[in-house]
């Protein structure tokens, strides 16, 4: 595929091209202040604002937006990121006026939405296996953040918090696992995987025991691999006085073929932007809810929504909640937009997602000549670059007009390229990126040395980007060290 | 690609070198270590007067691609830590046995300490 990145640039007094400017250079204003009643010390007497007529504006993010690459211009198989497209209705539905009520509105007067957010704690419990859903941690990371505060209030609940400082994680683990464990006060220890991926059964007997909190996995794991002796593990865990936690980043692969909770998971979180359909990230709202097993409901965050007896909803605290994680019921608009896929979809379409993930990754695997080691694999596949530093292969792949896999991780595959097609590519799409691995394939040490060549930036210097975050808007010069 | 290997320092299997010319000991990364980690972005110290076990993870490297636990080969009381890596962790890189030390602990060196010639034979 022929592929040119738009670049918009105009010409300094010195002659060196800069990209399109940011607002704030663009046209803007100064005001200034003179009666404030603040602290000096905490006043600036003027502000440049940027002040741009609407037509600039419009254009200013057009341009961006062509300079840049998205899941509306073509395959982006990340893996396990599950970077799909995401269709049009549900913005529709999230733009509808009744959605936009007051999260202080009392229960008798927001019974429209009660029954939605209830109706999704229902789904969502139904489609992990779960008793019910929370609805208010605010991303998948906090979810898992969540997960743990729960597991730990059910520990301290038996007593026993003092002694279940652990949480075991497998290296094969997405890395918010370990920090979301960290984060909520628990020892991390790190499970190797076993010779074919998966976690070792004789291993986690051995790393099990008092001290044990939760065991945190992903099924299928990153390796796209279903956890075969599930069953076992979770009889470990819970011997051994843990709860099972399951990172839902994978789901997709398993949609209204296997729960979780079926299989003896106690907790989960679900990545709403992943398995179902809202905008991922960029800094916005999103959604990480989490289910939980029928003896762990009490534990959940103030307020969840329940039915009452005349068929009507009401927010409550439960009975020993953990508190709040996030303002009111969590982040409404995302929750609706997943409420309005899933009902969308109904649930053969859920089923046909699966399908479709898991049909879409053994296509693209067959269709490329890399090495795949770990396999059958379900909804992703870990390609090996080979010889090639597999951040120099995704340069290349740039150039073909795709985004590259997620690469490097996980470290049990040298070179590792991490490829997630998502369940959203049509066969069409799936011959261009695997046309772009064969491309890339093919390319020289050197012509990946100079690649990217088709975009708008090319290699970004991510040492200084590091060491020298600027992270906010200011006058090039200004501040520069 | 050869890595410098200075002779009057000791080594370990996880890549630090140990500096016992002083009273205290001195330690940090070797030249090959800072090579596999590429460009340094972000480095975390123990604290001075922490008791460590020696093993122990002790400090934190960071680069754009890892992040790496430093173990500590020595037992003993931190005396000292190099303030200036926080600000210019490229010191790491650019002058490892130098301006780029770690931190300096009150102990004993190891036994099973490496030479210069038996380390290089280790990482070759």
């Amino acid at each position: 595929m022929n592929y040119q990145q738009a670049t918009w640039t105009r010409e300094t007094d010195t002659g060196e091209p800069v990209n399109e400017p940011l607002l704030s250079e663009k046209r803007t204003q100064t005001v200034t202040y003179d009666d404030v009643d603040l602290p000096d010390e905490l006043v600036r007497d003027e502000l440049t604002l940027p002040e741009p007529a609407e037509p600039e504006v419009a254009r200013h993010y057009t341009r961006l937006s062509q300079m840049n690459y998205s899941v509306e211009h073509g395959p982006y198989p990340l893996g396990s990121c599950t970077m799909k497209y995401n269709p049009k209705f549900i913005e529709d539905v999230a733009a509808l006026e009744d959605g936009a009520i007051h999260p202080d509105r009392p229960d008798e007067y927001a019974q429209g939405t009660l029954g939605i957010l209830h109706g999704l704690q229902e789904y969502l419990a139904e489609i992990g296996g779960m008793e019910t859903a929370t609805l208010q941690p605010p991303a998948g990371a906090a979810g898992e953040f969540t997960g743990l505060l729960v597991a730990r209030a059910y520990h301290q609940s038996n007593d026993e918090d003092d002694q279940r400082r652990e949480v075991i994680v497998p290296a094969s683990a997405h890395g918010t696992n370990f920090a979301s464990a960290a984060m909520a006060g628990y020892d991390v220890v790190e499970l190797p995987s076993d010779e074919d991926g998966r976690v070792p059964v004789d291993a986690l007997e051995e790393a099990v025991g008092d001290s044990t909190a939760a065991l945190m996995l992903t099924n299928p794991n990153t390796l796209g691999l279903f956890e075969r002796d599930i069953a076992d593990i979770a009889d470990i865990v819970h011997d051994a006085g843990g709860l099972l936690y399951y990172d839902g980043a994978n789901l997709n692969a398993l949609l209204g073929r296997a729960r979780p909770g079926d299989m003896g998971f106690d907790i989960m979180h679900y990545n709403v932007h992943k398995t179902f359909a809202s905008p991922h990230g960029g800094g916005g709202p999103g959604a990480g809810p989490i289910g939980v097993v029928d003896e762990l409901t009490e534990f959940l965050p103030d307020p969840h929504v329940r039915e009452t007896e005349d068929g009507s909803f009401e927010l409550y605290e439960p009975a020993e909640s953990i508190g709040k994680v996030h303002g009111f019921y969590g982040n409404w608009l995302v929750l609706l937009k997943t409420y309005a896929y899933i009902s969308r979809l109904g649930d053969g379409g859920l089923k046909d997602t699966s399908a479709m993930a898991v049909l879409n990754a053994n296509y693209l695997a067959s269709q490329i000549d890399l090495d795949i080691t770990y396999g059958p694999f379900h909804h992703e596949f870990v390609a090996s670059a080979g010889d090639v530093d597999a951040a120099e292969f995704a340069k290349g792949m740039l150039d073909e007009g795709v985004h590259p896999p997620t690469t490097k991780w996980p470290e049990i595959v040298d070179e590792a390229l991490m490829t997630e097609p998502t369940e959203a590519l049509s066969k069409e799409q799936l011959d261009v990126l695997a046309a772009a691995f064969t491309a890339t394939n093919r390319k020289t040490s050197d012509e990946l040395a100079d690649a990217p060549t088709t975009t708008a930036a090319a290699r970004i210097d991510q040492t200084s980007a590091a060491r020298n975050p600027r992270l906010s808007w200011q006058d090039v010069g200004e501040n520069d060290e | 690609m050869t890595h410098e290997t200075p002779d009057d320092l000791l080594y370990t299997d996880s890549h630090e070198w140990i500096d016992d010319r002083e009273d205290t000991l001195r330690i940090g990364i070797t030249d090959f270590a800072q090579d596999e980690l590429g460009d340094v972005v972000f480095v975390e110290l123990p604290s001075e007067g922490d008791s460590l076990e020696s093993g122990a993870a002790c400090a934190v490297v960071e680069s754009i691609k890892a992040v790496s636990d430093i173990y500590t080969p020595v037992s003993g009381t931190v005396t000292a830590t190099n303030e200036a890596i926080l600000d210019q962790p490229e010191l790491l890189n650019t002058d490892p046995y130098g301006d780029g030390w770690l931190f300096e602990i009150d102990g004993q060196v190891p036994d099973d300490a490496l030479d210069a010639d038996d380390y290089c034979e280790q990482i070759e």
